[in-house]
């Protein structure tokens, strides 16, 4: 019954980054060419939103729907394998113009190509699940 | 009614289309849950049974079920975005990527068949040797350093910041570090 609540967020998230523009392989090609600060200003708007709007919840206090105060679990610090994970995540969102999220949203606009995309990403991850041990992290 | 549809659907301000998505941020927090997309690829392969021969697969599906149907969810949003609350015009990017990109052969917006301006799909289409070959090759890298990464664009770049983490804007910087390389230095060898 609860997922139906996040199939619910999950349609505004959807309908969100449709009107956004935001899964556009041409915004994000533009983004990584610095022609245009349309990107720049949804993720840094969402960022200092976020933040502000996560500082007030914890300082209130609030608690979450299962009852836990608002956590977050944090990363062990590893610089290397920060920057080279996510430059192999770079690598990959210049060529296909969408991250995961983008990828369920553009399926959903029949954009079939996408699918292809979507199972090849499970499959790089299934890779890294197989070779993690030999991976620097 | 009409007139509600039609402001919703135009193009949104990208102070509008931040907070929103700030908004899905805080409610998912509020509901005891974590935003990240990436997670449902890991599923995907606990679901097609990889668990059995990798610790890394063997996921308690329980925990994450609300993932997937968040991203079924956003699947229909795009479908319902596409076709209720449809721009009036393509995707309005500037014209020097316009210049940019013709030089490339992807004259904008023609290259998008679907006239919205979201792929390019002279380039991705499954008649294209060239476009079959980079769209594997991009998701590959996207899931493969997504996992890697512990998280993607909503994991880190969002939710991680927000939190305000060292290792998402470290894993940040990578993202762009990948993205101006193929961008700049590996995607013109290639066009």
């Amino acid at each position: 019954m609860k997922n139906i609540a996040f199939f619910a967020v999950g349609i505004i998230f959807g309908i969100t980054m449709t009107k956004s523009e935001a899964i556009s392989w041409f915004r994000i090609h533009e983004m990584f060419r610095f022609e245009s600060f349309h990107m720049y200003g949804i993720i840094g708007t969402a960022v200092v939103l976020g933040a502000i709007a996560l500082v007030i919840l914890k300082r209130l206090q609030v608690k979450t729907a299962s009852g836990n105060p608002i956590s977050y679990t944090p990363m062990e610090l590893r610089p290397v394998r920060h920057i080279l994970a996510g430059s192999f995540f770079g690598l990959g969102w210049a060529i296909t113009g969408c991250c995961p999220g983008p990828m369920y949203v553009l399926l959903g606009q029949g954009y079939w190509i996408i699918g292809l995309v979507l199972l090849s990403a499970i499959l790089g991850t299934y890779t890294y699940g197989v070779i993690r041990h030999k991976l620097p992290h | 009614m009409k007139e509600v549809i039609d402001f919703i659907s135009q193009p949104w301000h990208w102070a509008v289309s931040g907070a929103m998505i700030a908004l899905t941020l805080l409610i998912l927090t509020l509901m005891g849950r974590s935003f990240g997309v990436s997670m449902t690829f890991r599923n995907a392969c606990t679901l097609a049974g990889a668990g059995k021969k990798y610790a890394f697969f063997d996921v308690d599906m329980k925990e994450e079920w609300w993932r997937m149907a968040f991203v079924l969810g956003g699947l229909v949003g795009g479908f319902l975005a596409v076709h209720f609350l449809r721009s009036p015009e393509a995707v309005a990017i500037s014209e020097a990527t316009q210049a940019h990109l013709s030089a490339w052969g992807l004259d904008y917006p023609a290259a998008d068949s679907k006239g919205l301006g979201f792929v390019p799909t002279t380039l991705f289409n499954f008649s294209s040797i060239k476009g079959i070959a980079l769209a594997v090759i991009g998701g590959f890298l996207v899931g493969f350093g997504a996992r890697y990464a512990d998280g993607c664009t909503s994991g880190h770049a969002i939710t991680g910041l927000s939190h305000l983490q060292l290792p998402s804007l470290l894993t940040v910087i990578g993202f762009f570090i990948g993205g101006l390389l193929m961008t700049h230095v590996i995607m013109p060898l290639l066009f």
